[in-house]
């Protein structure tokens, strides 16, 4: 049903489009938003642009609360209401419950605010599983599923009704008519098989900050792409003058001082293909970060050889992300951009600075393959 | 849409409650409406014929995300008119659909009877349907976006109006001209002579003349326009700044509106206090059966629950209503009792007067939240309560218990309420410099303006006014003006704070 507000909310997603970049990147480059490790729940913002007005400093005033605590207590930092709260207008009363998003809600979220489209899965749908869910309450089951809440209150509720409830002795017996049981209901989805392999240059230009910066890219083309394939892979490969294969911890954290041979990464990336993901069935996405500067033009030319003959073949994508470094030359996506102009498979993308990382994204994975 | 028979049924018995303890009220129209319009409608304030504005189509998105995350619902919405409009969600539960129900005539009676609301346009309904044809014409003849623009402009100042104007009238009404207030002549200063003959030399009269022509001049530069400070500078914008017809009246538009829901920001506590007050006494001594106690109980907390950091509005209020008629039902105040200083004495104080209800309904009368809070909270309920007060600990990084003394926390509480914890701005001068610049000044209370958005806001008021805006007032100790002449801004220290 078409709405009143939708030419309204049209009109402010239109706003927001040109002003979420600023909300989205200050969100996304700030470093302790996403710790991942462990429990998978980040709590995000909603896009609200705030008309100015005279008004004080939210920090300035502090305010007044009800509670247990002694003077200095902290209090912790969802207690307290932001800088945008108490807007007057009319009444409407609303109950607030606590939320917080899941990986897969924070995806979603990403994806609309980037307008990324969906992936089309290649590969069979031939590997399903089965997946069960609790979804609802049943007035029958196995005694092993009841619910006790849900039990106890309906036979409180019918104690109460009947004036069986005694007040000073409070004892409430369920009968069969009181008990609730979780239901589940099972479904089958087709899995497609995804793998991601992250190549990085760990050689001696690669500083911090663009090792950071290739982190928090990561993570997002992560967060997108577990959205879309159940059950992804990630292989980790980091590579100087020679490479290997590593876990997620040492790729993020090591940094060598060795020169630069691009080539060794994409030799061991070709095998790693070859041996384990066959590409009928597999929807792979390799990504290389680098500064952009290799060893010698031999070595850049026998990349290239490696790319068009072993892996592109064999891909969904391949992206190739040039991190700016003070002391990267940054020749090698020139050279990627002339040899393989025409090149579907192939998505470049330079990320100079922090702010770049959004755009880097959209480039990425907004061509939906 | 009429409510379904079972709910009419309900509805009758919660009216018929509701008159039987006292409760006036306008006639109240009921709809009931699925979740997405409601969020709509609760995005347009409540009003579904609103003028289109992407800050409705915000709320919109801000309530439907979190309706559909799970963070929040709404229940129920009142819009003050005569008659009353009142929105139910549909496929609430019965029992919530009653408390909804007895919590709708406690707000409308307050509507009807509080004295802050008493010069509010009752017939809103239609007042907001004329604005949205009207701004709908303008954004046809003079394009939506320019339209837009200024109606963001506005918003920027919409509270730069005078909240007490209902019932003080600050502006005294044009008077004829009396004779005390004709500015003194000044005598041209002549110079001195020894004989009287010489003066016409010494001092010639096309000299004086030329002389006493400038003193006028003079006099009328520095006569102050406005003549005392403006606190309504929306009023004094749409009166004296270089707009547009429809700009005018788009000004005027959102400054009658502004003016609407003025009071329902003033009295939010005693509001909601008074809402809940009747809904849990409405359901607990008449409307509610025996299998609906479980479930009205564990709506009715979620409802009064609190967090550390943020004052409940629902909380507050009802605990002061019920705090004072529990006063009023036992004598606890007046001289003797504030004097008795026997422990024992205080504790058992009861002259059964049974007048609790009369006050809470004298209160409810004549309060608003500020004098809400400052006549009726005293050491003993804001201890009963846990009150305290919090701040920002710059050192820490970290929001903090800063004091649970009693005159601390209720300045604190008292502050965040006067204004709506806004800064009082005033026109002073619409030429200033003599240079047609409008200057504002801030009656600083202690707390500084927040200055990118101060900065933000001089530039709608520029916009606006078309010439320099001036802002004085005080940062960290130093009186400031602030300056912004359409390019830059200029921040100056006037010396030290006064």
């Amino acid at each position: 049903m078409s709405q009143k507000i939708d030419s309204d909310h049209a009109r402010f997603r239109h706003i927001v489009r040109g002003k979420i970049k600023q909300n989205l990147k200050k969100f996304i480059t700030k470093g302790e938003m996403f710790g991942k490790k462990g429990k998978d729940v980040v709590s995000i913002p909603l896009p609200q642009i705030q008309i100015p007005r005279f008004r004080y400093g939210h920090k300035q005033t502090g305010g007044v609360g009800q509670g247990d605590g002694e003077v200095g207590d902290v209090l912790a930092p969802g207690q307290v209401e932001g800088e945008g709260a108490g807007q007057a207008g009319s009444d409407p009363s609303e109950h607030e419950l606590e939320v917080e998003l899941t990986i897969e809600e924070l995806a979603e979220i990403l994806g609309e605010e980037l307008e990324l489209p969906r992936i089309e899965p290649r590969g069979k749908h031939k590997l399903e599983a089965e997946k069960s869910r609790y979804t609802g309450i049943h007035r029958v089951g196995p005694e092993s599923l009841r619910h006790f809440k849900r039990t106890y209150r309906e036979a409180l509720k019918r104690q109460i009704a009947l004036g069986t409830y005694h007040r000073d002795r409070p004892v409430v017996v369920p009968i069969r008519e009181d008990k609730r049981y979780r239901s589940w209901k099972v479904s089958w989805i087709p899995e497609s098989n995804a793998v991601v392999i992250y190549m990085m240059d760990v050689s001696g230009s690669m500083g911090d900050e663009q090792k950071e910066m290739v982190r928090i890219e990561s993570f997002w083309i992560d967060t997108w792409l577990q959205s879309q394939y159940a059950g992804m892979e990630v292989r980790y490969i980091t590579h100087d003058a020679a490479a290997r294969e590593v876990d997620r911890e040492t790729f993020f954290r090591t940094r060598e001082s060795g020169g630069t041979m691009i080539s060794s990464a994409y030799k061991l990336c070709a095998e790693m293909i070859g041996a384990d993901y066959p590409s009928g069935e597999w929807n792979i996405y390799p990504f290389h970060f680098s500064d952009g500067d290799n060893w010698s033009n031999d070595d850049t030319r026998n990349c290239l050889d490696i790319l068009k003959t072993r892996i592109f073949p064999q891909v969904n994508q391949f992206g190739y992300g040039q991190v700016e470094s003070p002391y990267g030359s940054g020749q090698f996506i020139k050279d990627l951009r002339e040899s393989f102009s025409d090149e579907e498979k192939l998505v470049l993308s330079e990320i100079p600075d922090r702010d770049a990382i959004i755009r880097s994204i959209r480039d990425f994975l907004s061509k939906g393959r | 849409m009429t409510l379904p028979r079972y709910l009419a049924e309900l509805q009758q018995d919660i009216e018929g409650y509701a008159r039987e303890f006292g409760l006036d009220f306008f006639d109240v129209i009921y709809e009931v409406l699925p979740y997405n319009t409601i969020n709509m409608v609760a995005a347009y304030g409540g009003f579904p014929t609103r003028y289109p504005h992407w800050r409705f189509g915000m709320e919109y998105d801000r309530l439907s995300k979190s309706h559909a995350y799970g963070l929040a619902k709404i229940y129920e919405m009142v819009i003050n008119n005569d008659p009353c409009y009142a929105y139910l969600l549909e496929g609430n539960s019965l029992v919530d659909q009653k408390t909804v129900m007895a919590h709708v005539y406690a707000h409308c009676d307050f509507f009807k009877n509080n004295i802050w609301f008493a010069e509010t346009n009752r017939k809103m309904m239609n007042e907001m349907a004329n604005h949205a044809t009207r701004v709908r014409r303008y954004m046809s003849k003079h394009g939506v976006g320019d339209v837009e623009g200024f109606i963001d402009t506005c918003l920027s100042i919409e509270n730069l109006i005078d909240i007490h104007s209902a019932l003080i009238r600050r502006r005294p009404v044009k008077r004829e001209d009396r004779e005390e207030d004709k500015p003194q002549e000044r005598e041209v200063a002549r110079l001195p002579v020894q004989r009287r003959y010489l003066d016409p030399y010494v001092n010639p009269a096309s000299f004086i003349e030329q002389q006493k022509q400038k003193l006028v001049e003079e006099r009328k530069k520095a006569k102050r326009f406005p003549p005392q400070p403006e606190r309504d500078t929306m009023l004094f914008l749409m009166e004296h700044a270089p707009l547009n017809r429809w700009q005018r009246d788009i000004m005027g538009i959102i400054r009658e509106e502004s003016y609407y829901f003025a009071p329902q920001a003033q009295t939010k506590i005693m509001n909601e206090g008074w809402a809940v007050y009747w809904h849990s006494t409405i359901m607990t001594q008449r409307a509610l059966n025996d299998a609906e106690v479980i479930d009205f109980a564990d709506h009715h907390s979620g409802v009064l629950g609190t967090r550390p950091g943020a004052l409940n509005p629902y909380k507050i209020g009802v605990e002061l209503f019920r705090y004072i008629e529990d006063k009023w039902n036992t004598g606890r105040f007046g001289k003797a009792y504030e004097e008795c200083d026997d422990l024992e004495r205080r504790h058992s104080w009861n002259k059964h007067l049974h007048e609790g209800r009369k006050k809470i309904f004298e209160v409810r009368r004549l309060h608003n939240d500020v004098t809400f809070i400052d006549e009726f909270l005293d050491p003993e309920f804001c201890y009963t309560q846990k009150l305290f007060g919090y701040g920002y600990n710059q050192r820490t990084n970290n929001w903090e218990i800063t004091e649970r003394e009693y005159n601390a926390v209720k300045q604190k509480l008292l502050f965040g309420l006067t204004n709506f914890g806004q800064p009082i701005i005033e026109v002073v001068d619409s030429n200033h410099a003599n240079r047609g610049e409008l200057l504002l000044v801030h009656r600083h209370e202690g707390v500084d303006l927040k200055l990118d958005w101060a900065q933000a806001t001089m530039e709608a008021l520029h916009r606006i006014w078309a010439r320099p805006v001036l802002v004085k007032t005080v940062f960290g100790d130093k009186a400031t003006v602030l300056r912004y002449d359409g390019q830059d801004h200029t921040a100056e220290t006037v010396g030290k704070n006064t």
